[in-house]
């Protein structure tokens, strides 16, 4: 049942992301982005990830409002046509091969439905949410991983979130900053 | 089946990426393939019944362990769309500085290091 809604949604999302690669209006491209990303919402709503959830559709109203940013002021000529036309075959051949290949793969993961925390019961993921409550006392497990279990973890990647937006600073820097002057 | 599907979202992001001219369809493309990379993670630690990782009245640890989804791919999910964030901010940042330099978000024509 739930794979088959699934499913849907992902399909949905499949001809989103064609509509919004196809289409030469820019800004319809990006709203078909936000289609895309309030299903992926959906999604993890669908399989027991609400704060996911929550986090993805903020995230989402903000990069829709970054990309029209970006977007609604240039969007003066509309370029058309791929690249040239023996480039783009070999692109295309590459990816259905990594396709082909690619699904072979996935028969050697574990199954949708049967996690490998249910096989191993020595995984990390089991002590969680067995110890997680009595450990750090937060209810919600999600929590007590973030903060307390692999709290230096997430604290260099959000070092690696503000180094990116410290870039975006330093590139949309107009003018330098000029020295005062002594005396 | 759904991570053959998740794959394919995986794919058209590549494409977009590699075969458009459009500055800001390589960026959407990028997402794209953001989005079906998060889900596909959540998908894998998916149990059939779950629950999602918190405890109530009524759940305590011992009956989350045998019910609950996996709360490591969530974890390493959450933070991952906020870092998209940022680096969404830096590739708009970049193009946008581009289209000033050439007037254009036309890929092909950036090729001169002089302009």
């Amino acid at each position: 049942m739930i794979e088959t809604l699934i499913g849907m949604f992902i399909v949905f999302m499949i001809i989103g992301a064609i509509i919004a690669l196809e289409t030469t209006d820019l800004l319809s491209a990006v709203i078909s982005i936000g289609a895309i990303g309030v299903a992926v919402s959906i999604c993890f709503l669908l399989v027991g990830a609400p704060d996911i959830a929550s986090t993805q559709l903020v995230v989402e109203v903000l990069t829709i409002i970054i990309l029209i940013k970006a977007t609604i002021r240039h969007d003066l000529v509309t370029i058309e046509g791929d690249r040239e036309f023996f480039g783009l075959t070999v692109t295309i051949a590459l990816l259905f091969i990594l396709f082909v290949y690619g699904v072979k793969a996935f028969s050697s993961l574990p199954k949708f439905g049967a996690p490998a925390i249910s096989e191993f019961q020595g995984a990390a993921s089991n002590r969680y949410l067995y110890s997680g409550f009595e450990e750090t006392g937060s209810k919600n497990i999600l929590t007590s991983i973030i903060f307390d279990y692999r709290g230096i973890d997430a604290f260099a990647q959000l070092c690696v979130l503000f180094a990116g937006i410290w870039g975006a600073f330093a590139i949309m820097r107009v003018q330098s900053r000029k020295r005062k002057k002594k005396g | 089946m759904l991570y053959t599907l998740c794959f394919l979202l995986f794919l058209i992001g590549m494409y977009g990426v590699t075969c458009k001219k459009n500055i800001v369809k390589m960026i959407l493309g990028f997402l794209i393939m953001e989005y079906s990379v998060n889900l596909f993670l959540i998908l894998l630690g998916w149990r059939k019944q779950g629950i999602a990782p918190v405890i109530e009245d009524s759940i305590g640890p011992d009956m989350l362990i045998t019910k609950s989804v996996d709360p490591l791919p969530q974890e390493m999910v959450l933070i991952s769309i906020t870092i998209g964030l940022g680096i969404l901010c830096l590739m708009v940042a970049i193009a946008i500085r581009l289209y000033q330099k050439y007037g254009t978000f036309d890929i092909t024509e950036m090729n001169k290091l002089k302009h």
